[in-house]
């Protein structure tokens, strides 16, 4: 028998106003499986995935996350929140700590660990993602990979079962791609479970179980990553193909 | 396999509860149990002030122009004082018979404004128009050249507010660029002395400017040469401003680019004529919307004259509260002038922020 | 021998030149000054130099900090028309800092009405002269309140009418040093139970109420203390002797006006300064912030409010040190400020050169220090970028 999925998404509709922004989503996501989703911009990609994780709220239909559904009257968030690791397109570091203190935040405050604890913790994590040496600089003394791959492990930190990363190399110069591609795609192999959009499509062939691509609001299609490139289903998705791998 | 063709889902209408009104209403007014009682203690306030407000200033008010039908019980405001006043809250003891020059000279400083505000003409035209303004304002309200003079402590009201103001901001405009120059220039005297003027005019309150011009100015200079009060405000008024707008000008030129500066060198200009055509105009551009927020400022500040003896608009308005035949009428009085100086303020900066926005003038 | 273009091109010899040009312009013009306003003095009869500050003043003083009388010296005089303007200033800098904050956070509240409410306060304030305002709180204040026969009692023994605010006066007793050492030992103990909060945090992890526990030290021991000396403080009341009220504490309309004003017009800037402030910090800061679970307590103390300062400090500090300026109004409605005497002093004996030049050592020492402070809170905050 399969395990309960971790994300189940059912008819989940939003809108903004009067903006119909997500139609009738319907995804399950098991424990271990790597998703990557992607679309032609205004898709609504990062809106989905950013209600999974309730920083949007949706309006018709049901979020699960590992058990818990995702109300408006919740009590606890920040529990959900704290299993689920989110990376920004922006990095969005904390400018005013450092490197050290933007990983130490969230796990002194909310799983109360000891300081030293929280910080060998970090030191940990930042030696995984190759940036140890840079554990007492501030974030505007980093370059945009460096950054990144700080965010990465400041999410980390908190040892989420599952990780969203809203487009994390849209914003960075070429040559510093691959070494962020390079983290998550290790990540993967460590088993992490993941949520990933993305315009890198070297990068889903490579990893994901999974490949979604969205339009308009809605799921198009889905399919393991040997079949939706050669063989996709919809003309939506073979036009964006064509677009996009030329 | 054959490419299927897709059809996209319809775009549906949201759910009633998070939709339209109720949907709005949830969001903004009562998305949480301390909003919620916010919003009804705001309720509650504005219930209980709104109504006695409008039916005092709308409802139970007098309107009529003529003091005549005024009859003494009143509820509400008595506007007829404020017609009856108006002439000289407007342009102080002005003789009511030479009324036209005033109001020409207002007539022509509201063409420019307008002009300047819908951009009717050049730049460089309506600069030299703003420089050249006061000769032509100044001869219609003092007289001369065939005009029978008036004397200016009959000056007063808005007119003089304004006046005050406009001629502040027109010669404090040079003054003050010169100042940013200076405290920019590598000479050490010239800077030093530049630092020196802005921090110490920026450092004391405008009153202590007037006293030193209304008290201490006849006092520096030679005996024969007499200026009377007026003027004497009206350089208080220019110095104070251009320590204000000395710093203003001062973050338009560190915000140039050095690059500019450097392009200007390499062609060979003279480092004065570099600045003159290259620098400063981009740096006044960059800063026009804080230049009006200086505007702004200047015209609030000239309330103060009262205090030195001159009869501006809010000083009028004192007076015709203090007058003895009209005596009770605080409320309106205050408001009226209240109204009057927001209107122009709320303009003026309304226009800064729209400048701002466009990003470009 | 150099001919003339090339001496002139010289920059360090030109620049020479154009210095020793403009000292002597300057000095040229001082002189002239100088010559000028020793003759108008003499001319006028009136006195130079700063001996007048030792002559009796002879004017009254309606408000004072400390005991103040006609027989006093001009320099006295002046002494209390400083104190009073740094009296207003402070309690002003610290009121309108609150409201302000208020404001500030009632405009980037999700709450539509108090946001528009919070909008509205702002554009009037700020759009309205300041002196305007005074006026307007002066005459409401005097206007709205009764004569002191019939005043207004909110509380017992507090009485409000147009002559002022009346209140009981405190009288230390014996045994009241007692209960101030015990509010100083509460304070420290309360500083002390924060910062071993803190270490207790850092290394285990535990979290303790540190505030609440910190705020009960503070409380409790001056009141334990009060108890145990049986409450060394009597009050002398204010008493309604004839047509006037004899005794007691009076805060006076002119002060209440000043400050309301003073209060009300800063708030409208420094609330738009924290709304900015609030702004300026992307939306990023709180999504990555949520996205951790931190809740919104810990984002606004940790992610927020440091950011933001980094906007607000520079930008109220200007507010300050106007408000500062701005207290010199109070010659306007009768408040016996730096200003309105040394303008009575100046009446009385046109040495109106020494006045001046003390009002603006004042204000500017003032400026300085407020400046000073703010400064060294503004490099706390600020960020180190690359």
């Amino acid at each position: 028998m399969a395990d309960s999925p971790m994300i189940k998404i059912k008819d989940l509709n939003k809108w903004y106003a009067n903006f119909h922004v997500l139609k009738n989503i319907n995804l399950s996501v098991q424990k271990g499986e790597i998703i990557v989703i992607c679309g032609p911009s205004g898709s609504g990609k990062s809106t989905l995935i950013r209600c999974i994780n309730r920083i949007e709220t949706h309006q018709k239909g049901s979020i699960h996350v590992m058990g818990t559904e995702l109300t408006p009257k919740i009590k606890n968030i920040s529990a959900v929140r704290r299993d689920v690791g989110m990376v920004f397109q922006n990095f969005d570091l904390f400018p005013h700590m450092t490197v050290l203190e933007n990983l130490v935040l969230a796990p002194c405050w909310l799983l109360k660990l000891p300081r030293k604890q929280a910080e060998k913790k970090a030191m940990t994590l930042l030696e995984r993602v190759q940036i140890q040496s840079q554990a007492h600089k501030m974030p505007g003394q980093l370059s945009g990979g460096q950054q990144q791959r700080v965010a990465i492990a400041r999410a980390l930190c908190m040892d989420p079962k599952i990780m969203l990363f809203d487009e994390p190399t849209s914003a960075l110069d070429p040559e510093m791609v691959k070494e962020v591609l390079d983290v998550i795609k290790q990540l993967a192999r460590d088993g992490m479970t993941m949520i990933c959009v993305t315009h890198e499509m070297g990068f889903a062939r490579q990893v994901a179980n999974r490949i979604i691509f969205m339009d308009g609001g809605e799921i198009v299609e889905e399919n393991a990553p040997s079949e939706f490139f050669t063989h996709p289903q919809w003309d939506r998705t073979q036009k964006f193909l064509s677009q996009i791998l030329d | 396999m054959d490419i299927k063709i897709f059809t996209p889902a319809p775009d549906l209408p949201p759910p009633f509860e998070s939709a339209g009104v109720i949907g709005w209403l949830k969001d903004n007014l009562f998305s949480s149990k301390t909003n919620g009682l916010f919003t009804l203690i705001a309720i509650a306030f504005l219930w209980k002030t709104l109504p006695p407000m409008i039916s005092w200033a709308v409802i139970d008010a007098t309107w009529s122009l003529t003091p005549g039908n005024v009859s003494t019980d009143k509820t509400g405001a008595c506007w007829t004082f404020i017609f009856v006043k108006f002439r000289v809250l407007m342009l102080g003891l002005y003789p009511e018979n030479l009324i036209w020059r005033p109001v020409l000279a207002f007539l022509v400083f509201g063409t420019l404004c307008l002009a300047t505000v819908f951009r009717l003409l050049k730049t460089r035209i309506l600069i030299l128009a703003w420089l050249f303004l006061p000769l032509p304002v100044f001869f219609l309200i003092n007289g001369g050249m065939g005009l029978p003079l008036v004397e200016q402590s009959l000056w007063g009201g808005l007119m003089l507010s304004t006046g005050l103001a406009v001629v502040g901001i027109i010669w404090s405009i040079p003054i003050g660029i010169l100042l940013a120059l200076g405290r920019r220039s590598s000479l050490p005297v010239v800077k030093a002395m530049s630092i020196a003027t802005i921090e110490c005019i920026r450092g004391v309150p405008l009153i202590t400017i007037l006293f030193m011009a209304s008290v201490m100015l006849p006092i520096f200079l030679p005996q024969d040469m007499n200026i009377n009060n007026l003027l004497r405000v009206q350089i208080g008024i220019i110095l104070f401003s251009s320590a204000y707008i000395a710093e203003v000008v001062r973050g338009g030129l560190q915000a140039i680019h050095p690059g500019q500066t450097e392009a200007a060198d390499s062609l060979g200009l003279k480092s004065w004529l570099v600045t003159w055509l290259v620098v400063l105009p981009q740096a006044l551009r960059h800063v026009i919307p804080s230049l009006i927020g200086r505007c702004v400022a200047l015209f609030k500040d000239t309330s103060l004259v009262i205090i030195v003896g001159l009869l501006d608009f809010l000083g009028m308005i004192k007076a015709s509260v203090q007058d003895p035949e009209w005596l009770g009428y605080d409320a309106e009085a205050y408001v009226f002038c209240a109204l009057v100086y927001w209107v122009i303020c709320f303009s003026m900066s309304q226009y800064g922020k729209s400048i701002e926005r466009r990003n470009q003038w | 021998m150099k001919s003339p273009v090339q001496f002139l091109s010289n920059p360090r010899l030109t620049s020479l030149v154009l210095q020793v040009l403009v000292i002597g312009i300057v000095f040229y013009a001082a002189h002239g000054l100088l010559t000028n306003t020793q003759a108008n003095l003499e001319a006028r009869n009136i006195a130079s130099g700063f001996g007048f500050l030792s002559l009796e003043s002879g004017m009254p003083i309606s408000n004072s900090l400390f005991p103040y009388s006609p027989a006093d010296s001009y320099g006295y005089a002046f002494f209390i028309g400083v104190a009073n303007t740094s009296y207003v200033a402070l309690i002003s800098i610290v009121l309108a800092t609150l409201l302000g904050i208020s404001i500030g956070v009632a405009q980037v509240s999700g709450n539509w009405l108090i946001s528009k409410l919070a909008a509205v306060y702002v554009e009037v304030l700020r759009n309205v002269p300041l002196l305007l305002t005074l006026f307007f709180t002066y005459s409401i204040v005097l206007a709205a309140l009764p004569i002191p026969k019939k005043s207004l009692v909110p509380l017992q023994g507090f009485f409000l009418n147009n002559r002022g605010i009346y209140m009981p006066r405190p009288i230390p007793e014996q045994g009241l040093w007692i209960v101030g050492l015990s509010l100083f030992i509460g304070i420290a103990a309360a500083i002390s139970i924060h910062r071993y909060g803190d270490r207790l945090h850092r290394e285990t992890g535990k979290l303790i109420p540190s505030f609440r526990l910190g705020l009960a030290a503070a409380l409790l021991l001056p009141l334990g203390a009060w108890w145990l000396t049986g409450g060394p403080l009597s009050w002398e009341a204010a008493v309604l002797k004839g047509f006037n009220f004899k005794g007691g504490l009076v805060i006076r309309p002119e002060f209440s006006a000043l400050m309301i004003g003073l209060v009300l017009y800063t708030a409208a800037f420094i609330g738009e300064n924290v709304r900015s402030g609030i702004q300026s910090v992307g939306i990023g800061q709180i999504n990555s912030s949520k996205a951790l679970g931190l809740p919104p307590g810990l984002t606004m103390r940790k992610v927020i409010l440091p950011q933001a300062l980094r906007v607000i400090i520079p930008a109220t500090t200007n507010d300050y040190t106007s408000l500062v300026k701005n207290s010199s109004l109070a010659v306007a409605i009768g408040y016996p400020d730096m200003v309105s005497i040394g303008g009575t002093i100046i009446g009385q004996n046109d040495q109106a050169i020494e006045v001046i030049a003390l009002w603006m050592g004042v204000y500017m020492t003032i400026n300085l220090l407020v400046s000073l402070i703010m400064n060294r809170l503004n490099a706390r905050v600020q960020l180190i970028g690359r």
